[in-house]
Parts: structure tokens; C-alpha cells; sequence
């Protein structure tokens, strides 16, 4: 037992350890293709466009400055309604003026943070919801061929929360003196960015 | 060292189990089940918003799942191993949804409601995991499914159960929001015919 315990008697069945560890696996067959390039590329699609990306940030931005429960009912209110949005546009049902629609939501979203406006939850979940619907109908249906759509929307919807989540993080600055004034500088920012995103969308 | 050379060389040239379709883990029909279940997330996404469900509405809830879920999920795999020609219904977008909206709303509902739920949940997911697994593990796998199912129920169940703090309990109902929105898109892409 010794012996077989020894550094010398140890050393041969470490190796062939290791080198069965370090062999590859043999193929597969008829392993499910595109699975992991659906959750990758879901994952990747809503950090892909700014538009999307300063909204989702803004509705956490606004929701922290708003305080609770808006600062978890908007994050939750916004993936739910963009699924909506999305599942029109699956479904081929047109959503007028996508292009405009988003813009505006950074507009509309940014001022909101720029002024600090406090409206009734029940109007500043609705005007989360339908600026939802655009960011759903013009995002959620890009699923490239051959790729799982469970998977896409699952990094779909994980990416877009994620972002309401930094969107969250960041809005806690508004508990400090600069951190509120900070924050209205980032609403101006948002909205003079959904401007360009207009005239874009109009030109 | 010559006993160490031949080892290397059986393992470099064992071939590996060819596995078509469904998780084949080596390990035998029972880990194949786990391992279905786990690499599903059509499946693994609606236990784990039951879970959370159950671990919101409080301990006797959670203990209710704990059993119902596992013993619905292997009746209905029993029905989907042994019986053919079953329709192919759209399952994991209608759970995906109802689960998700649950759990984002923390929604009260009565225990009677409750066992329902939990039994319908375990019993269409069980059918569908019994048809996959017909033609591999079989019953055995239903078997791994179960234990899998008890063991994911009661940490997750418990886990929610132990949130306290307001702010915990948010986060649990952001999850399920992404679960409702998961099962919308679904539906989108099952009616596109990309599902």
C-alpha cells in the first residue's frame, strides 16, 4: 500500500489520468446544430443597436429615480410588452412606425429622467409598455435560419433585463447630491441621441 | 510503464457512444433522463418558474410540488412511453406563459388551484418527455426525471421560500417576467413555423 502510495508508483496512473482528461470526446452524431449560436446571438442582438440599448438603460434609469415599486415594475412591464411587440411582428401583424416609435421612447424616456417627472404608475407603465411594443416588433423578430427561437429569446429577453438591471445599478447614484444631477445630464444625453435617432428615422 | 502505455493507449482508441438526439451520458438510462431533462430547457424553464411559484406562495405550497410535480411528470411519461400516436401540442409556450405570469404577478391562488396546476404542469411535460424517451431509456429515464424533478423543487422551493428581504423577492418576480416574455416570443415563433 506504501509503495503503491509512493511519488514513483503515483506518477503512472496521474499521467494517464490527465492524458484521458485532456483527449477529446469522438464526434456526435446528430448532435442539434445552431442551439448554442441562438442563445449567443439573442444574447448579442439587444446590445447591438444604441437605440435599444439607451432605452432598456433609460427605463432603469427612470425607474430608480422614480423609487419603488416603479423601480421593479418598469423592468418588469417592459420585457413582457416587447415580447408582445415581438409576437406581432411574428405573427405579421404590422406596428406602425417602428422607426419613429423608438426614437421617440429614447425622447420621451430621456426628458422623463432629464425633469425628474413623477406621473402616476399606472401612465408611467403604460408609456413603458407601448414603447415596448416598437422595440419588440423591430428587434425580437431577427432570429437568423437554421437557429433555435427558444433560445434566441431566451438571450433576448436575458440581455434586455440585464440592461434594465445596469439601467437600475447606475439610478442609484440618485441618492447622492451629484449623482442626481449626474443622472439628469445622462436623461439629456438619451434624449438628444433619440433626436438624431428621429431625424434618422424621418430623413 | 508498459502497463501505464497500454492504459493510454485502450482509452485513445475507446470509441464514445454515438448519442442521436437524445442526452446520452454513458452513465446508463437513469442519468439519461436527468440528463434530458437538465439539457431542455423547454422543460428545465418551467419546473424551475414552478418552483420559484411554489417557494413564493410559502412552505406548505412548496411541500405540495415537492410531490405532486414528480409523480404527475411520471404518470404522464408512463402515458407518453406506452401510448402511441398522442397529438403534438404546443406545451412549453402555454407553460412558459401561465408560469411566468404567475410568478411576475406573485399571484394568489387557491390550494386547490395550486395542486392543479402543478398536476396539469407535471402531466403534459411528462407525456412529451415520455414520447422523447421511448425509443432510449424508456421508464428508466422517467425514473431519473423524477428524482431530478424532487431535487430541483426543493432547492429552488426553499431557496425562494428563505427570501425575506422585499428587494429578494423582486428579483424572483423579474424572473418570472422573463419567463412570461420567453413564452410570448415562443408563441410568435411557433405560429411563424420557426418554433
Amino acid at each position: 500500500m506504501r509503495t503503491y502510495l509512493s511519488r514513483k508508483g503515483l506518477f503512472p496512473g496521474v499521467l494517464t489520468l490527465l492524458v484521458y482528461l485532456a483527449w477529446a470526446q469522438t464526434a456526435w452524431a446528430h448532435v442539434e446544430g445552431g442551439q448554442a449560436a441562438g442563445f449567443i446571438t439573442g444574447l448579442q442582438h439587444p446590445w447591438s443597436g444604441l437605440d435599444h440599448v439607451l432605452a432598456m438603460i433609460a427605463v432603469g434609469l427612470w425607474g430608480a429615480q422614480l423609487g419603488s415599486p416603479a423601480l421593479w415594475l418598469l423592468p418588469i412591464a417592459f420585457p413582457m410588452m416587447m415580447a408582445v411587440g415581438a409576437m406581432l411582428g411574428l405573427i405579421g401583424i404590422p406596428v406602425p412606425g417602428v422607426e419613429i416609435g423608438i426614437a421617440l421612447s429614447a425622447i420621451v424616456l430621456g426628458a422623463m429622467i432629464l425633469g425628474e417627472v413623477r406621473p402616476k404608475l399606472a401612465l408611467a407603465i403604460a408609456m413603458v409598455g407601448i414603447f415596448a411594443i416598437f422595440h419588440g416588433h423591430a428587434h425580437g423578430t431577427e432570429l437568423p435560419e437554421g437557429q433555435s427561437g427558444l433560445l434566441y429569446s431566451m438571450g433576448f429577453v436575458i440581455a434586455t433585463g440585464c440592461l434594465h438591471g445596469l439601467g437600475v445599478a447606475l439610478g442609484l447614484v440618485h441618492h447622492l447630491p451629484a449623482g442626481r444631477l449626474a443622472l439628469r445630464g445622462a436623461g439629456t444625453f438619451i434624449a438628444a441621441m433619440g433626436m438624431f435617432f428621429l431625424w434618422r428615422a424621418l430623413v | 510503464m508498459h502497463k501505464t502505455l497500454i492504459a493510454v493507449l485502450v482509452i485513445l482508441f475507446f470509441p464514445s457512444v454515438a448519442a442521436a438526439h437524445l442526452v446520452t451520458t454513458g452513465l446508463g438510462p437513469v442519468y439519461d433522463g436527468i440528463g434530458h431533462l437538465v439539457m431542455t430547457p423547454e422543460d428545465l424553464i418551467p419546473v424551475l418558474a414552478l418552483a420559484l411559484y411554489a417557494g413564493l406562495r410559502g412552505v406548505v405550497q412548496s411541500r405540495r410540488a415537492l410531490f405532486v410535480l414528480p409523480v404527475a411528470w411520471f404518470l404522464g411519461g408512463l402515458l407518453g412511453v406506452f401510448v402511441e400516436g398522442l397529438p403534438e401540442l404546443p406545451v412549453a409556450p402555454v407553460s412558459f406563459v401561465i408560469l411566468g405570469v404567475l410568478v411576475a404577478a406573485d399571484l394568489y391562488i387557491s390550494s386547490t388551484l395550486f395542486t392543479a396546476v402543478v398536476l396539469i404542469v407535471g402531466f403534459v411535460h411528462g407525456v412529451l418527455n415520455g414520447v422523447a424517451l421511448r425509443e432510449g431509456p424508456g421508464v428508466l429515464g422517467l425514473i431519473g426525471i423524477m428524482a431530478t424533478l424532487f431535487v430541483i423543487v426543493t432547492l429552488v422551493s426553499a431557496f425562494t421560500v428563505s427570501l425575506k428581504r422585499p428587494w429578494s423577492r423582486v428579483v424572483v418576480r423579474v424572473a418570472g417576467s422573463w419567463v412570461a416574455a420567453i413564452g410570448m416570443l415562443m408563441f410568435g415563433w411557433l405560429l411563424r413555423g420557426q418554433g
